[in-house]
């Protein structure tokens, strides 16, 4: 926002006096913070000041990467388009191109950090899948953007969705620099092998992507990528000087994508 | 008046089944897309919006065009344009209402429509899009409505019509220059990310609404007992003239700026719209001859023969529509998705059901349109009886 909360307090207060109101003043210069503060933690539940993952590539071969996908989607009830349950629901593998629902994938270096490369890039570079999610961006223009606050920020830093409020207008999903969204293009639970019944399924029309596990680390558990990762990814909180996450960042080049867009993403890739 | 949308000719009433057929047929699609999701398009999650977008970006510069008739006659007491106000006013309607009839049927949750409202958030620009685009129909109703009881009734419309009037100029200007902040204001889209946008987007919108006018001024003239009026026409032609050039001029200033600079972020598109991309250029001929296209029709639109000559200048405004129509509504929309922001290409072409649907809000754009037009010149035509 690039405010600090005490200036925010005084201009809301300010244009509350205005007469713009409190609610909307406060809508007004920090869109989507109101929904967040409505959020009360369960005891046990993992809290942080600011959540944030470090990706290290050197420890991630591409079979991790499958289990951390695998692990996600399962947990998660992502829809695999190409693999329905009954054959009768397969479509065409043009059709599974675009209707493919993604929280967590791979990508090659130059697709996720397109603009990075050049011709003679470390050979490793050219053979690593980087896994790649939504980004958590301190400044994300997903929420930004959508009209309804059905995508909105928790003030620990989690950029989440609300699929009972989302109306499917994909406003966020040309929003977003990172490809990190994906729609419900149609029913997708002819697509789910087997059901998480913990875990919600969606409907046609809404869009979804990665929530950090807000569900699991309210319960005191990490996220289920973290847990199948054998310590590729690592999960913490930036606030705290003394967490894991910190002490990497301090001790390691780490690279973001695309930062000069200024979203700041809170995903950090050491290579 | 609302009498006179009742009795016609059959040509009337036979119009008005053709249409209604395509609104039949479009409905039966949407029914299809309520019932099984937004997959029957050939949208996806690499081009996730697609041709209702464009459409509905197309017909708010339409709407927006009627102002090139009200502001000459309001602020400058152009008062030839009194005789056509009206027909600018109700196109504007038409134009509108299609707008948000393509805005719900791009919607993945419809039945949700209204938390738009349940929970404004002024921070996204939908939202002020669909404060003006709803405010934007109504200030036409209202004014197109009072200004023609009064033309019929012989007096003058009431005092309060005139400031909505003044109003419904620059509101005019915000319903496309909002549009425009949709697009222009996204991160990682290098193809909309251009303060160039609102600009040509209006400029593009006061070429081809304008031409648009002119056609259907032409076709009220071949139809009906009632005249729009050779002056009038004329005007608007030299309107089309200059908007189309001041569009051709914005859009040499982007190509410059995109290729001096040469950041690929934002060469990419382009290199994808005009020359292809790894093989996939699919609208590279619909671009060229859009290109081409427009720049023909304007140089011809200079040359004072061929606007005054009305056959002719029917071709030129034929084309510009044509054009403005390939460029608005087919390249700009997709060309900000491919590639991606991952640089991947997924190129996108409308599917049979999509182009169903899109006729059908087409056809109920024009169904209005036609109702409203006979009921404007069927006063006109009592009144001048
Ligand atoms: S990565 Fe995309 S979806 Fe995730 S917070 Fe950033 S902008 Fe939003
Ligand atoms: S698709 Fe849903 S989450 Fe995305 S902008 Fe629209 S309402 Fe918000
Ligand atoms: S943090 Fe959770 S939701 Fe996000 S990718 Fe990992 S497992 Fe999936």
């Amino acid at each position: 926002m690039g405010i600090n909360r005490r200036e925010f307090l005084r201009l809301a207060g300010l244009s509350t006096l205005l007469g713009l109101g409190g609610k909307t003043a406060f809508e007004l210069l920090a869109p989507g913070q109101l929904e967040a503060q409505q959020y009360v933690p369960e005891p046990g539940a993992f809290k942080a000041k600011r959540w944030a993952m470090v990706v290290d590539m050197r420890k991630l071969d591409e079979k991790t990467a499958h289990k951390c996908i695998n692990a996600c989607h399962l947990t998660h009830n992502v829809p695999d388009i190409a693999n329905p349950v009954n054959p009768a629901a397969a479509v065409s593998p043009e059709e599974q191109v675009r209707f493919r629902i993604k929280w967590l994938w791979k990508e090659d270096f130059h697709n996720a950090f397109p603009g990075d490369e050049h011709d003679n890039l470390q050979e490793k570079l050219h053979h690593m899948k980087f896994l790649v999610l939504c980004n958590h961006c301190d400044n994300p223009p997903c929420v930004r953007v959508c009209p309804t606050k059905a995508t909105f920020r928790r003030p620990d830093g989690m950029v989440m969705m609300d699929m009972h409020r989302c109306i499917g207008c994909r406003y966020c999903m040309a929003a977003c620099p990172f490809g990190a969204r994906s729609f419900n293009w149609r029913d997708p639970r002819p697509y789910i092998k087997e059901v998480n019944l913990n875990y919600p399924t969606r409907e046609i029309g809404v869009v979804e992507k990665c929530t950090f596990c807000d569900e699991r680390l309210s319960k005191g558990q990490m996220p289920a990528c973290v847990e199948a990762s054998g310590g590729a990814l690592i999960f913490g909180d930036l606030g705290d000087p003394k967490s894991k996450v910190r002490d990497q960042l301090r001790t390691y080049f780490t690279l973001r994508r695309k930062a000069h867009l200024g979203t700041y993403p809170q995903v950090y890739y050491i290579v | 008046m609302l009498e006179q949308a009742f009795v016609g000719t059959r040509k009337y009433y036979g119009l008005l089944a053709g249409l209604g057929f395509l609104i039949a047929l479009g409905a039966l699609g949407y029914y299809q897309q309520l019932t099984t999701g937004l997959g029957i398009t050939g949208m996806g999650r690499d081009v996730s919006w697609g041709f209702y977008i464009a459409q509905f970006t197309y017909l708010v510069g339409v709407a927006a065009s009627a102002v090139m008739v009200v502001l000459p006659l309001y602020l400058h007491n152009y008062k030839a344009f009194a005789r056509i106000a009206i027909l600018g006013e109700f196109l504007a309607v038409a134009a509108v209402t299609m707008c948000l009839l393509f805005i719900v049927a791009d919607l993945g949750r419809p039945d949700r429509l209204f938390n738009i409202i349940k929970y404004p958030t002024p921070g996204s620009v939908l939202f002020w899009d669909m404060v003006v685009l709803n405010g934007y129909l109504i200030l036409n109703i209202v004014i197109g409505w009072n200004v023609l009881e009064a033309e019929r009734n012989d007096t003058k419309y009431k005092p309060w019509v005139k400031y909505l009037i003044y109003v419904s100029i620059p509101w005019a200007v915000s319903i496309h220059t909002v549009t425009a902040f949709l697009y222009a204001g996204l991160p990682g889209r290098g193809f909309w990310l251009t303060a160039v946008m609102a600009p040509r987007f209006l400029a593009s919108a006061f070429a081809a609404g304008p031409s648009l006018l002119i056609l259907l001024c032409l076709l009220v003239r071949a139809f009906t007992k009632f005249d729009p009026g050779r002056e009038q026409i004329q005007t608007l032609a030299k309107v089309v003239t200059y908007a189309i050039l001041v569009n051709i001029f914005l859009f040499f200033c982007e190509i410059f700026t995109v290729f001096y600079s040469q950041i690929p972020e934002h060469m990419m598109h382009f290199k994808y719209l005009f020359v292809g991309l790894e093989g996939k250029g699919q609208l590279v001929p619909f671009m060229w001859f859009s290109m081409v296209g427009m720049i023909v029709a304007a140089l011809a639109m200079v040359v004072p023969k061929v606007r005054e000559n009305e056959n002719t200048l029917a071709w030129a405004c034929g084309l510009i529509i044509l054009t403005t129509y390939i460029d608005k509504g087919l390249g700009l929309i997709s060309a900000g998705f491919i590639p991606n922001p991952l640089e991947h290409i997924t190129e996108y072409w409308p599917t049979g059901l999509e182009a169903m649907i899109t006729l059908g809000i087409w056809a109920t754009g024009f169904f209005i349109l036609t109702v409203l037009y006979k009921i404007a010149v069927s006063i006109k035509e009592e009144v001048r009886a």
